[in-house]
């Protein structure tokens, strides 16, 4: 417990700073509003817009990046005032978070600030889904991340591998995780977890923890001497900045395992090029670096897969697969376009769970080893 | 064929057509032995009396069944009682009593015998009178003149009488006093229908009137101003013993009642009902606003605060707070206004009113008064209204005649030219003032009086012609407040100010309302039917004569003319009621948005001063002026349209003579959360913050407001 308080102390330092900024820019948002309401000014806050229409593809540096576009969230307007209300209750709550130098999960943030509007029966927030864009607003208006804002989500993801890290001063030797492997948390910076050694030579990221399981099971992190993550999904913002940090700093290559449907690809563009709503976070969560490495329509005929695997493309899919098509950074990419037609002309999606028709372990064993050595991925 | 025509049937028929054609019926003589001669039919064939014939066919006079009996036994005579006051000058005082006579029957019988008294302060009947008043169908002052009054044929009180002798077999008592400082006559009459002529079985002269033997009913008729002889000082007091039924709801006698002190706000009505109801159909009273069985402290109340009110009264005034009240069972409509309705003007018919027949019948009658000697000039000036003397030389010009041709004179091609001249002629319209319209003030004061609604409007047409009769159409419309909210509109019609309470579907003004595009207004409207909504239409035509579609006098028969007015009539209230309906949405609109931002603004001052320091309630109160200001500015700034509004057409309703506003019932305006915005009347009357306004034209001291004062109150 000693050794910890004096880490923490050496930390404290470093925050302080920070946090000293973004109280200061907390307390001028609420000065903004007290001087409109008494000059009887527009009583409002200016928010950058997360919207598709103020996202730029940066063609130069490969991410997506916010646009300069703000709306104005006003009081006296029947549609916003209640956000106003709530951007307004958020505000103080991380204040009061970052004062008593605590932490809180969305989740909760959620509840400090949920309570029976005086005098109605109507709540200040009747759900997190109400709450959690407030509190991305938060962070754009302000120009701080959700760590500075002492918020944090909830552990998901998951890492093996030829990795030792320092959490919060603690060793974590990512060789030796059993089998449920290394919980990704949501703050990953450099000042909470720190690269020790590596020795591993990539990052394999593949789509969700099943997946991830039977990898681990197969020791596949142990056989090709890498790094071995998944996401839970729509990885998030902890894994992808963890990911980013392992591709920057220690210089490996970050090889992505997802499904071969819509959702899939998407996955894939987030990690490459960064999301829509997070646009003002992707030069720090987004790699340009990554690659594609499956499944791809192709392995249907190549690996000679039973009709088993196929699932029917639904019209939905077959719509968002020719939105993906029509991203900027897809639409100038051959090799993509070629891959989404293939599946559009298969008119099947296939997961990675099904390669196990073929055998138990032929994803860890055959598939990805072999793909690996042909460097047969997309980019 | 070889069947024999029933007697019976055969002498009903030559019956009828003897009594409508005046003459013998000429039937086929037959050569079999067995079939009826001309010979054998004549000796049964007889003139009928025409009471004989209504008594065979009372459901023509509005008795079919005992219910409708009882109700229009008690609309004859309040009808009556109306006309006679109004002619001699009287504000009329009219009280009707029902007695069960058979209080102890059985549930199961649903119709009863009972006593109907209808007592007025009319000027009374002279004593050689009465038996043609009350004992002779078709005798009245009222079926040979264009004047405009409330009945026509003078069948009505004495087709009750008729009705209840043949039921009870007890004759008509009637109380009379038509000199206060003598006694009163009192006479039973029976009605003899063969002869259409009464037969009075006491005849004698009494002190008391009203008759006492009313005084004792119950604790309420024991009151000493219960029938008092100071507002009985002459009078007629009517009592008919009858089968009927009494129920409330629809066609009820409280129903008539109700609506007849709605188009009479001059006349006080006092109503006593039997002690019992006949068992099924409790219905409230239908507009159902009676401050039932109040309590004593309600009513202390009450009478203080109508005594408030009448401080308040200009002297012609109209008093809002007057309403229907219940009282230990009896019900009383009160006065709303002291002001008679003018007095109405017999007038010649017009010539564009007549058929050929008619004219021919006046010129033969013209003939006779004139000893034969009469002018076509002369007759032409005198038996028609709007004909001048120039005008008149102008038709005898154009049938060919000299303006000394004698009436006798002339050929029935003559007679038959004239007729048509009378059709092409440009004639000025029959003059109008023999009309007495209710009234926008009186219709006004007759809904505020009935109805407790928060908007009210009235428009009175100005006089029009149907068949050379005039004829006008006022209109008022009620809505909100305590309406039903989502039934179709009630339809409330009169003529002449008599309610019609029956085929509602049969009667023009019911079409006028259907065929007027309500939803123009912001109301719901179904494809031909009536608007739904809380809504009462009250259409009222007053004429010399109204054309009914039977003698029961239920409906007004369809005359385009007619229907016309009333949907102009109609449209003027609905345009008023639509200006005040999108005020009242916007204000709706405004107050949520209001509450919306108040609402919230105490939190933002909270996180405000949790997170600078600054002082909540101060940031409060500055926000709270920002949300006031803003919302007020939305007020005045935009109407529906987003237009900019040059002058608040709400302003001009207020300034409008024949619209009424009680907000303290728009319920609108109270909204249900905040304890910032309480409703006025939950604290205007004790405060003080809630004002009548009153506005005292030099002759139109009539419309009032109730509004709440100021607008600090967070509603306006």
């Amino acid at each position: 417990m000693a050794k910890k308080t004096t880490r923490k102390s050496q930390d404290d330092k470093r925050m302080k700073e920070r946090d000293k900024a973004t109280l200061a820019k907390i307390v001028a948002l609420a000065d903004t509003i007290t001087e409109a309401a008494f000059k009887h000014g527009d009583i409002s806050i200016s928010i950058p817009t997360r919207s598709r229409a103020n996202t730029i593809w940066n063609r130069k540096k490969r991410i997506l990046e916010m646009g300069d576009n703000k709306a104005s969230r006003e009081l006296f307007n029947l549609n916003q005032a209640k956000q106003f209300m709530q951007t307004m209750l958020h505000s103080a709550t991380i204040k009061e978070l970052i004062e008593a130098d605590k932490t809180s999960s969305l989740r909760s943030v959620f509840y400090k600030a949920k309570h029976t509007v005086a005098g109605t029966r109507e709540n200040t927030f009747d759900t997190q889904e109400e709450s959690d864009p407030i509190l991305e607003d938060l962070e754009v208006t302000l120009g701080a991340l959700r760590e500075e804002l002492h918020i944090f989500a909830e552990n998901r993801g998951a890492m093996v591998g030829n990795i030792t890290l320092i959490d919060k001063g603690d060793e974590i030797d990512c060789r030796r995780m059993g089998s449920g492997g290394y919980a990704l948390p949501s703050i990953v910076e450099p000042d909470v977890i720190e690269f020790k050694k590596c020795e591993a030579d990539f990052v394999l990221h593949v789509e969700k923890g099943t997946v991830w399981n039977r990898f681990n099971e197969d020791r596949f992190w142990e056989k090709n001497n890498c790094i071995l993550t998944h996401g839970a999904g729509q990885p998030p913002r902890g894994c992808r900045r963890l990911l980013q940090r392992l591709n920057q700093e220690l210089g490996l290559p970050i090889i992505c395992l997802l499904d071969c449907d819509p959702w899939g690809h998407y996955i894939y563009s987030v990690i490459k090029q960064g999301s829509i709503s997070l646009a003002f976070e992707s030069s720090r969560l987004a790699i340009p670096e990554a690659k594609f490495l499956g499944i791809r329509a192709k392995d249907y005929r190549e690996c000679d897969l039973s009709d088993a695997v196929k699932i029917d493309l639904k019209d939905n899919d077959i719509k968002r697969a020719k939105e993906i098509a029509a991203y900027p950074w897809f639409k100038e990419n051959k090799a993509w376009q070629k891959e989404i037609q293939h599946m559009l002309d298969n008119g099947f999606k296939m997961e990675v769970e099904s390669l196990i028709t073929k055998d138990i372990s032929y994803v860890t064993e055959v598939y990805v080893p072999e793909r690996l050595k042909k460097r047969d991925w997309l980019d | 064929m070889g069947i024999k025509n029933p007697p019976a049937l055969a002498e009903e028929k030559s019956l009828f057509e003897g009594s409508a054609r005046g003459e013998v019926a000429v039937t086929k003589s037959s050569s079999r032995p067995k079939r009826e001669t001309a010979e054998s039919m004549a000796t049964r064939q007889k003139d009928i009396a025409v009471s004989e014939f209504f008594a065979k066919n009372r459901h023509l006079l509005g008795f079919d069944n005992p219910r409708k009996a009882l109700l229009t036994a008690v609309k004859e005579a309040v009808d009556n009682s109306l006309d006679a006051c109004e002619e001699a000058g009287i504000l009329p005082n009219i009280t009707v009593i029902i007695e069960d006579l058979q209080p102890d029957r059985p549930a199961t019988t649903k119709h009863s015998r009972y006593r109907v008294t209808v007592i007025d302060n009319g000027p009374g009947i002279v004593r050689r009178q009465v038996e043609n008043v009350f004992g002779r169908l078709l005798f009245g002052s009222k079926f040979h003149r264009l004047k405009m009054s409330r009945g026509q044929q003078g069948i009505g009180i004495s087709a009750a009488g008729m009705y209840g002798l043949i039921t009870t077999g007890r004759p008509m008592v009637i109380h009379t006093r038509p000199n206060a400082k003598k006694p009163a006559h009192l006479i039973e009459l029976a009605m003899n229908t063969k002869t259409n002529r009464a037969e009075v079985t006491l005849d004698t002269e009494t002190e008391d009137f009203p008759p006492s033997q009313y005084k004792v009913l119950s604790a309420a008729t024991r009151a000493p101003d219960f029938l008092s002889p100071e507002d009985y000082r002459t009078g007629t007091s009517v009592a008919i013993e009858l089968e009927g039924r009494y129920q409330k709801g629809r066609g009820s006698v409280d129903e008539f009642l109700e609506l007849t002190a709605i188009a009479n706000p001059h006349a006080k009505i006092t109503f006593v009902p039997p002690s019992r109801v006949s068992a099924d159909e409790q219905e409230e009273l239908p507009l159902g606003d009676v401050a039932r069985d109040a309590t004593p402290a309600e009513l202390a109340e009450n009478q203080a605060e109508s005594v408030k009110s009448g401080e308040l009264l200009a002297p012609n005034g109209v008093d809002p707070t007057l309403t229907t009240i219940m009282k230990d069972g009896i019900i009383i409509f009160p006065r709303g206004t002291e002001e008679l309705p003018p007095e109405t003007k017999e007038i010649q018919p017009h010539p564009k009113g007549i058929e050929l027949g008619i004219l021919i019948q006046m010129m033969r009658d013209f003939e006779d008064a004139n000893r034969g000697g009469g002018t076509l000039y002369n007759f032409l000036q005198e038996r028609f209204s709007r004909i001048s003397a120039q005008r008149a030389a102008e038709f005898c010009r154009e049938i060919g005649a000299h303006t000394r041709t004698k009436v006798g004179d002339l050929t029935p091609k003559q007679v038959e030219q004239l007729f048509k001249s009378f059709q092409t002629a440009r004639l000025p319209a029959p003059p109008t003032d023999c009309l007495a319209p209710i009234g926008v003030r009186q219709l006004l004061a007759g809904l505020l009086k009935g109805v407790k609604a928060e908007f009210y409007a009235a428009s009175s047409r100005q006089p029009e012609v149907y068949r050379g009769r005039p004829f006008q159409i006022e209109a008022a419309i009620a809505f909100g407040g305590e309406l039903p909210p989502n039934e179709p509109a009630r339809v409330i019609r009169f003529a002449n100010r008599v309610p019609l309470l029956f085929q509602q579907s049969a009667c023009s003004s019911f079409k006028a309302v259907i065929e007027t595009g309500w939803r123009n207004y912001n109301l719901q409207q179904p494809r031909g039917s009536l608007p739904v909504g809380p809504l009462v239409i009250m259409i009222h035509m007053a004429s010399v004569w109204v054309p009914f579609t039977s003698e029961s006098k239920e409906a007004i028969a369809d005359y385009d003319e007619i229907r016309k007015e009333m949907k102009l009539a109609l449209m003027e209230c609905g345009r008023k009621l639509g200006t005040y309906l999108r005020k009242r949405q916007k204000m709706q609109r405004e107050a949520a948005r209001r509450d919306v931002f108040e609402r919230y603004i105490g939190e933002i001052a909270k996180a405000i001063n949790a997170i600078n320091g600054m002082d909540a309630d101060e940031i409060y109160q500055k926000l709270l002026e920002e949300a006031r200001k803003r919302t007020a500015i939305a007020d005045a700034r935009l109407d529906e349209n987003g237009q900019v509004i040059k002058k608040d057409e709400h302003e001009d309703l207020r300034q409008d003579d024949a619209v009424v506003m009680v907000e303290s019932r728009a319920a609108h305006l109270q909204l249900a959360e905040g304890s910032a915005t309480t409703s006025p009347d939950t604290n205007g009357v004790s405060d003080g913050e809630e004002k009548v306004s009153l506005k005292r034209k030099k002759k139109a001291a009539t419309t009032r407001k109730k509004r709440s004062a100021g607008g600090d109150n967070g509603l306006f």
